[in-house]
């Protein structure tokens, strides 16, 4: 852990942001956004990948992640033994979003400045509640910064066209098949290396064996037998509703005729 | 144990046991970061074994097995000494998707162990990314009780009774485990199996009862008239209380529905109409 002792402060911090920003632009992109029945989780992944970005942290809680696995997969780890430690020594409704993302902050902030590298990971820690305007969302960066983001977010890879897309698309209150449009297609306009050339469909839209798809489902909090609100949405339930636009008509058909 | 649970608050980041790829059960974290949140952590300071004798104790617990599925159920009644410590305690409990326990024994920490037992499942559920098989959730049981040997050694014993239902069979399966105290392991093939200070009866009741090929609705019947003849002979056990509206409860678990606790007004209704029966032959 020797430094050099020319660097200024200031110059370490600089640096150690670029290599974390330049780990964290060269994955692939997760948006996290709010809809009717709580929040849902929509990750590009590279074709039938088994390795996951999006996770239960808790019964209502989940976590989303971009840049690089190994870091990110001992951050969720770290959240879910905080999470079930705290619920066991007190009560699992004790455990929320604000205070796991708070963890997290102050875990990201220390690594940040003690550590020679940074992780290079941005998180997402999101939480359903009881009505829509309960549901939580929060961005936490390499640094430890912590946002408190209102509508929907998106993380690492190409994030621009994404942000761009959406800013257009959402609205507030979509149900589930338009929002997993708003967000499929969003992804969609990424320009990551390898995306839409390599699944084959041309710069279309992703198809569903590059997406992993997850929600935090209110609807679940009410059933008897289930306390747990994380659901993963694969396979032909997938499908059913991923957009069905060819690819010209994307462009133009504006995602509110899907609902 | 350089950041323990009582030094860590919201205001610090997670120590670095926190973040390890080690894969160790959430008992063996607690062990390492919060033993004292552990059920049985005193177990050393165990010396007055008179004050033992009146620790609530949870009693009959009955399990069946049917066409398509498995089902739990348990009278309602807690015993300290002599008297009733509480009528409408609940000892059958959903642990995860396709599993339920029952517990008999040591009322408090039998509910503790239930309560880390089912973080347990759902603990390795969310780190590995699959849930356990039927046969890794039936042994960690049995792991968990062994870890209460020395309050068991003590008077303070608690017996489990697992089921699950086997949805990664070949023939997929309702089935039934019993625990001894010393957290041995028996799987009970015969269909249907009891535990607790009426299950003597209760077994004996099913015994006569049980038919493999019956559906949900009969097993359902047969839980509870046998627990009606375990309150009938064994005063710790609490039979259907009319007046209070205190009946068993019942998990019912089957591949399509999962672990399902049945409403208030399925059992009540059962249970109602075993009663009425009953009345019309006392004699049983």
């Amino acid at each position: 852990m020797s430094m050099p002792l020319f660097a200024s402060p200031e110059q370490l911090m600089r640096e150690k942001s670029e290599i974390a920003r330049k780990g964290i632009a060269r994955g692939r992109s997760v948006v996290v956004l709010k809809y009717a029945g709580g929040v849902l989780f929509v990750a590009e992944i590279p074709a039938k990948s088994t390795l996951r970005k999006v996770s239960e942290l808790y019964d209502r809680i989940g976590f989303a992640a971009a840049g690089r696995y190994s870091e990110f997969e001992g951050l969720r780890r770290g959240g879910i033994r905080h999470a079930e430690l705290w619920g066991f020594a007190y009560d699992r409704r004790d455990v929320s979003a604000r205070q796991l993302a708070n963890v997290y902050a102050q875990s990201l902030g220390q690594i940040f400045t003690e550590q020679l590298k940074p992780f290079e990971v941005e998180l997402c820690v999101a939480e359903v509640g009881a009505s829509a305007e309960q549901d939580q969302m929060f961005r936490l960066t390499y640094d430890g910064s912590i946002v408190d983001e209102s509508r929907y977010m998106v993380m690492g890879g190409n994030v621009d066209p994404i942000v761009a897309a959406l800013k257009e698309s959402y609205s507030e209150g979509l149900e589930l098949s338009a929002a997993v449009g708003v967000a499929v297609r969003a992804l969609s306009k990424s320009n990551t290396p390898g995306n839409a050339s390599s699944n084959g469909n041309g710069g279309g839209l992703l198809t569903a064996e590059n997406l992993e798809v997850a929600v935090l489902d209110r609807t679940r909090l009410d059933r008897a037998h289930s306390r747990r609100a994380f659901r993963r949405i694969s396979g032909e339930a997938l499908t059913a509703l991923l957009p069905t636009d060819e690819p010209p008509a994307a462009e133009e058909a504006p995602p509110a005729t899907d609902k | 144990m350089e950041n323990t649970f009582s030094r860590q608050g919201v205001g610090t980041g997670l120590p670095a046991a926190y973040l390890s790829a080690a894969s160790l059960s959430f008992s063996d974290f607690l062990r390492s970061q919060a033993p004292d949140l552990l059920p049985g952590a005193r177990a050393a300071e165990l010396n007055n074994q008179a004050a033992l004798a009146d620790v609530p104790h949870g009693t009959t617990i009955v399990a069946v097995t049917y066409q398509g599925g498995v089902l739990l159920a348990g009278d309602r009644r807690a015993t300290s000494g002599n008297l009733i410590a509480q009528r409408d305690m609940e000892k059958v409990y959903v642990t995860d998707d396709y599993s339920a326990v029952g517990i008999a024994g040591t009322a408090g920490l039998a509910i503790e162990m239930v309560r880390l037992y089912t973080v347990e499942l759902a603990y390795y559920e969310k780190i590995e990314g699959v849930p356990l098989s039927l046969d890794g959730k039936a042994n960690k049981l049995a792991t968990t009780v062994r870890e209460n040997l020395t309050m068991a050694m003590n008077g303070l014993a608690v017996v489990p009774l697992f089921v699950g239902y086997d949805v990664d069979a070949d023939s997929p399966r309702g089935r039934i485990v019993s625990y001894d105290v010393v957290g041995g392991r028996y799987e009970e093939r015969a269909g249907f199996h009891a535990v607790g200070s009426g299950s003597l009866f209760a077994r004996s009741a099913l015994k006569k009862l049980y038919d493999p090929d019956g559906d949900q609705d009969a097993a359902v019947r047969w839980a509870v008239e046998a627990l009606y003849d375990a309150s009938e002979d064994d005063t710790a056990t609490g039979g259907p209380d009319i007046h209070r509206r205190i009946f068993p409860s019942v998990i019912t678990i089957t591949g399509a529905d999962g672990a399902v606790r049945l409403p208030e007004e399925q059992t009540s209704a059962v249970a109602e109409a075993v009663v009425a029966d009953r009345s019309q032959r006392p004699r049983g």
